[in-house]
């Protein structure tokens, strides 16, 4: 295994007086689509919203790129995509993503191919669907080929053909040597990850490839073996 | 501080901006629609249209500017983009001098709108040089943004943050010696005038249009505008934190 992009022990968040995340553990390296699963409220945004650096009273260790989070080397290297939508209503989906490109020095690129909205592009983020929306904010992330991604729910809402070509996106970006993170909630996606870190209700279940889970467990129906990994911890 | 990053900051606030030309639109004409109110009211007292006139180039773009920047500000803290951009190399200061650029370029169009439709048909008088109102006009635009990035820190929606223009805008409006001179004020509240900065643009304004003191004295009311509105978007750039809850 190459060196880790990013390392956390001893990881304890909190949020409005609640312990969210309790003395996590992990690092996850570059080449290599990482997959963060747990239900909602299991604390995935907390986590990736720590290692961005926009997360408050965080303690522990937590090296991003052999640095401390939010520095202006990992905020050069960084594609962050939060839960929800964050682009501009008001501008139209080029106008978007060519911004956030420009202030990490980047052009627009094939980014719009990439997230299927080539059509959509001189539309108005106010007038798309829900889904639209969503791609328009994960192409602001992907735009300018940053070496770090964190993509808290990328695929939610999406139809399954579209989710499966954006997988298969993630795969090529990560042969490439970007570092991904990427959070969702629907277990079955854990297949096309290298690796998943599973959390449950603030705590670190396992971190393991989807082979060793089926292999622990001794089922490939991915809901199951999560079940039966929770019941053997 | 990199221009580049600040620059296309500027010129993506303007593209939202071109994108809802309502907006634009009532920003640039309602001020010239008031004064033309104003003119007629005083239509037989141009001494007193004089006397209010010239003041007013001084408070719209206080007003336009603190609104569309603390609503701006609000929607980027409560869409996430403030956190997206707070992850990406854009500075806050660049992000601020963004806005700044912007909104006070709008201030300074205004301000040459009103100006003209004022000192020319509406017949203002106005004894000092005419560039100076719309230079003041725009410091006082830059105050705006500082107020408005102020006030989008204390709100959690579009309701509460328009809550704050009474609070913030209108005491100044009733303080800036409009209504009554600065001077003739009680002691106390002459005081409080003296703290507020819309006072010192009316100053300003009042320089330009009776000659009162001299072109030194309006550029010392110049400096003191800016002076507010550096410290009211240092206080807010404090106010926009990378770590949240």
């Amino acid at each position: 295994m190459t060196s880790a992009a990013v390392e956390f022990e001893r990881l304890t968040v909190t949020r409005g007086g609640r312990e969210v995340l309790h003395q996590v553990a992990g690092s996850f390296a570059a080449g290599r689509v990482t997959g963060l699963f747990g239900p909602s409220g299991s604390g995935k945004s907390t986590l990736i919203r720590a290692i961005a650096g926009v997360q408050a009273s965080v303690q522990g260790t937590l090296r991003v790129l052999g640095e401390q989070p939010g520095s202006m080397k990992v905020r050069r290297a960084l594609g962050y995509m939060t839960q929800a939508p964050s682009v501009y209503e008001d501008l139209t989906v080029a106008e978007n993503v060519r911004y956030f490109a420009a202030i990490r020095g980047g052009e627009l690129g094939a980014v719009l191919e990439r997230v299927q909205l080539v059509d959509q592009s001189d539309q108005l983020v106010r007038n798309l669907s829900g889904g639209q929306r969503a791609r328009v904010s994960l192409a602001a992330a992907l735009v300018a080929n940053p070496r770090l991604l964190l993509l808290d729910e990328p695929t939610v809402g999406l139809d399954p053909l579209l989710r499966r070509e954006l997988w298969g996106l993630f795969g090529r970006l990560a042969a490439e040597g970007g570092a991904l993170l990427v959070s969702s909630h629907v277990l079955d996606e854990a297949r096309h990850c290298d690796e998943v870190i599973l959390l449950r209700e603030g705590t670190i279940v396992a971190q393991l490839s989807p082979a060793e889970l089926a292999a622990r467990t001794g089922t490939d129906d991915l809901d199951e073996a999560f079940i039966r990994l929770i019941e053997q911890t | 501080m990199s221009l580049r990053r600040t620059l296309t900051t500027a010129e993506r606030v303007l593209l939202q901006l071109r994108h809802d030309p309502r907006t634009i639109a009532l920003m640039l004409l309602v001020p010239c629609v008031l004064e033309t109110l104003l003119r007629l009211i005083y239509a037989d007292h141009l001494v007193a249209f004089n006397l209010a006139g010239a003041p007013l180039l001084a408070f719209f773009p206080l007003t336009t500017v603190f609104l569309v920047t603390s609503i701006a500000l609000l929607r980027e803290r409560v869409s996430g983009t403030l956190e997206r951009l707070l992850t990406s190399p854009l500075g806050r200061l660049e992000l601020l001098a963004g806005y700044a650029i912007s909104f006070g370029l709008l201030a300074a169009v205004q301000a040459v709108l009103v100006s003209a439709l004022t000192l020319g048909p509406l017949g203002l008088k106005v004894r000092g040089p005419v560039p100076l109102v719309v230079l003041l006009a725009a410091c006082v635009g830059l105050l705006g943004v500082g107020l408005g990035l102020l006030a989008s820190a204390f709100a959690r929606t579009e309701f509460q943050v328009v809550q704050f223009f009474p609070l913030v805008i209108m005491p100044q409006l009733l303080l800036c010696g409009l209504l009554v001179a600065r001077q003739r004020m009680p002691a106390g509240l002459h005081a409080v005038s003296d703290a507020l900065p819309l006072s010192y643009a009316v100053d300003g304004m009042h320089h330009l249009s009776r000659q009162v003191g001299t072109v030194a004295a309006l550029w010392a009311d110049i400096v003191i505008v800016l002076a507010f509105a550096a410290g009211a978007l240092m206080l807010g750039a404090v106010t926009l934190r990378r770590r949240t809850e």
